[in-house]
């Protein structure tokens, strides 16, 4: 049996959507971007056009929901199935769009640059629980207006699995776009096997801005998946109370929803999010917060309640330092999560509100993930019945060892994890050295990336993915991308 | 690939019916005896080893290998006594007067007899009269003692005791091992070493059987 966890019971989701979908309709949503509103208004949505709010009616909602993919699956660089989101598939990605790294050397933070980037797309090619990159932190070292693309250029460029990522302009999307086209060969291709999601945040409350809008526009277009971030912040930007602001949630995710599927009907998209509890008395938006995972948990319900993949920020922490409190909040919310069945789970690696990323931590976070994959398999007679024989033998024997039973089970009944965690007696832990888990996670990480080999993906494609980064950098004055070590 | 490592492989597979297989083929080919047990069987162990210490192979997988080990030196056994080769060393193990418990102390047995070692298991409740009677009469080198209980490791002392007075010790290498014991521990008694799993158990009979 598949273990699994519940929040809200059927009847409160059903309450929940319907205040949601009547917020959307009698408060209406504010949009900031022509287009949509041209399109909303041709779809028969009526907007104030001072405000920008648009009145959605009960009908759109209907039909973007019939249209919405129950399912989809991600695609490597080589067109290999790599994530399948769907039912109660739970999925990791790293947390993504840091500004800060932890510097494992220093154990200050400081701006990430290119080559940290590439260190942890090369790490990320070893995280064997974590089934897609993101693009984790922003870099410091080339132009703002093509940080985002640059790290999907890099992550596309070292490591095969699939991407999750996102614009932070509207011009950033036309590069994105090719290079995504450059791997599959043509936009029919991509629209089969998509190969990354793209992040679309509202702005609590009940808005989307010319960007995000834009975003949904141009991912629509080319099929590519999105997942809805919406944020509410419980007692600050939405009710203080989780079904206040699970109303909200629902409002602003599925306004995103009708204007994907009102651009290109089967869009695949996830229902997502990133909301927090917000902390009255310290002004921050804790992602370790027990209320936080509450809502990401009961929202993904509502998701699946309304028949669609699911996404959260979960399994992350607030701390500032590979320490206690983060191994507590990211695996308290990993396990959370994984319980919940949400399918695409981004946290691993990061720290301090969504802001800072660590690669020790990411180490660390892929043996949570590791476990947490183990628990949801349940627990599952194998050969156990009749008992008899097995103690029969292990009377006979003394131990059950090198029994046959023993050897078919050993690795499915448990999950090894890697020499991050210490699982040795405490003679052999001090003969080891007496290390810390950061030491131990440094040491693997070292380890990991010497063993890094470049993909298989064509010589070619990866000169024009160069050439396509190039000429992007360019248009930004930028004569060369940055030197990779 | 040459019988000798076809011998090393089959061993690491965990293998007993083609390693006893291949040792006899090697006999019969008149390849050195001590060339079968290094480069063959005691190559394949170490191999095992590493990887097991790497986290490659789990326990059951050097267990295995052990056992196939065993059905090589059975053959090799009769040859080697008869060309007057010794064996790498003989180890006198048990559990101490008073303790029952044999798990661990059955896993370094089975580790040290893997690793090329004759041992010679007195199994448990042993006392310290037999430990260093029967190191005595079989001219072994090592004796190793174990213990799961905090009441029963006093003995360990009183068998160190005993071989001063016999003028054992500093001759035999006492080595001690089980859960409530500690390198300090070990020291105090006069213990040559403390081993805290069958791993270190093998790599400290090794050390002191001048094989590194």
């Amino acid at each position: 049996m598949r273990p699994a966890i519940r929040f809200l019971g059927d009847e409160l989701i059903e309450r929940i959507v319907s205040e949601g979908r009547h917020i959307m309709c009698k408060l209406g949503i504010e949009i900031h971007n022509d287009t949509m509103l041209s399109l909303l208004v041709d779809h028969g949505v009526a907007i104030d056009k001072n405000t920008n709010r648009v009145f959605f009616n009960q009908s759109i909602i209907d039909k973007a929901l019939v249209s919405a993919p129950r399912s989809f699956k991600l695609y490597d660089v080589l067109e290999k199935q790599a994530v399948d989101l769907s039912g109660f598939n739970v999925n990791y990605t790293p947390g993504s769009a840091a500004i800060y790294i932890l510097d494992g050397k220093t154990n200050n933070i400081r701006r990430p640059l290119a080559n940290d980037y590439t260190q942890y797309v090369k790490l990320m090619c070893k995280m064997n629980n974590i089934a897609s990159q993101s693009t984790a932190m922003v870099p410091a070292d080339v132009h703002e207006k093509i940080s985002d693309s640059y790290r999907l250029y890099l992550s596309l460029l070292f490591c095969e699995k699939p991407v999750v990522t996102g614009a932070f302009t509207i011009e950033a999307f036309e590069v994105m776009k090719n290079l995504q086209v450059a791997i599959r060969g043509s936009i029919e291709n991509l629209a089969a096997k998509p190969l990354t999601i793209f992040s679309c945040c509202p702005t609590s409350p009940l808005k989307w801005s010319d960007v995000t809008s834009q975003n949904l526009i141009d991912c629509a277009k080319y099929s590519i998946p999105v997942e809805y971030i919406s944020m509410p912040l419980s007692g600050f930007m939405s009710p203080v109370t989780l079904v206040g602001t699970l109303i909200q949630h629902t409002a602003e995710t599925l306004s995103g929803l009708v204007m994907s599927q009102i651009v290109n009907p089967g869009t695949p998209i996830l229902y997502g999010g990133s909301p927090a509890f917000f902390d009255v008395r310290y002004e921050t938006t804790p992602m370790g917060s027990i209320s936080t995972m509450m809502i990401d948990c009961a929202y993904n319900e509502i998701g699946k309640y309304l028949g669609l993949p699911t996404q959260a920020y979960i399994g992350l922490s607030d701390a500032k330092h590979l320490d206690a409190q983060a191994g507590l909040e990211s695996s308290m919310g990993a396990t959370l999560a994984a319980l919940a069945g949400i399918n695409n789970i981004s946290g691993p690696g990061m720290l301090d509100f969504e802001s800072c990323f660590s690669l020790e931590k990411l180490v660390v976070d892929n043996e949570i993930c590791g476990m947490t994959l183990q628990m949801i398999k349940g627990i599952e007679p194998k050969e156990d019945f009749p008992s008899q024989p097995i103690f029969e033998e292990l009377l006979k024997e003394k131990h059950l060892l090198i029994s046959d039973h023993t050897l078919k089970y050993l690795k499915g009944e448990e999950y090894y994890p890697g020499k991050v965690l210490s699982r040795a007696n405490r003679s052999r832990w001090e003969e080891e050295g007496s290390t810390t888990i950061s030491e131990r996670a440094a040491n693997e990480i070292d380890k990991m990336i010497k063993q890094w080999h470049p993909t298989l993906l064509g010589d070619d494609i990866k000169k024009e993915l160069t050439q396509l980064m190039e000429k992007e950098a360019q248009k930004y004055g930028m004569s060369k991308l940055p030197q990779i070590n | 690939m040459t019988v000798i490592q076809e011998l090393s492989e089959q061993l690491q597979q965990g293998n007993p019916k083609n390693v006893a297989e291949l040792t006899r083929q090697a006999i019969n080919e008149n390849i050195d005896i001590k060339t079968i047990l290094d480069k063959g069987l005691i190559a394949g162990m170490s191999v095992i080893g590493e990887k097991f210490k790497a986290h490659e192979i789990f326990l059951p997988h050097v267990l295995l290998a052990a056992k196939a080990m065993y059905a090589g030196m059975d053959l090799l056994k009769p040859l080697l006594l008869k060309e007057g080769i010794p064996t790498r060393g003989k180890v006198i193990i048990g559990s101490v007067q008073g303790d029952l418990h044999d798990i661990g102390k059955n896993l370094v047995a089975i580790m040290l007899k893997g690793a090329g070692f004759e041992v010679i298991d007195l199994g448990n409740d042993v006392s310290p009269e037999k430990f260093l009677d029967t190191a005595e009469k079989e001219n072994a080198g090592v004796v190793g003692m174990s213990a799961l209980l905090t009441t029963t490791m006093p003995v360990m002392k009183k068998v160190i005791d005993l071989a001063r007075a016999r003028g054992l010790y500093g001759k035999k290498r006492f080595i001690v091992g089980g859960a409530p014991l500690s390198s300090e521990y070990a020291k105090e008694i006069g213990a040559d070493a403390y081993c805290f799993d069958g791993v270190s158990a093998v790599e400290t009979v090794k050390r002191f059987a001048g094989i590194f």
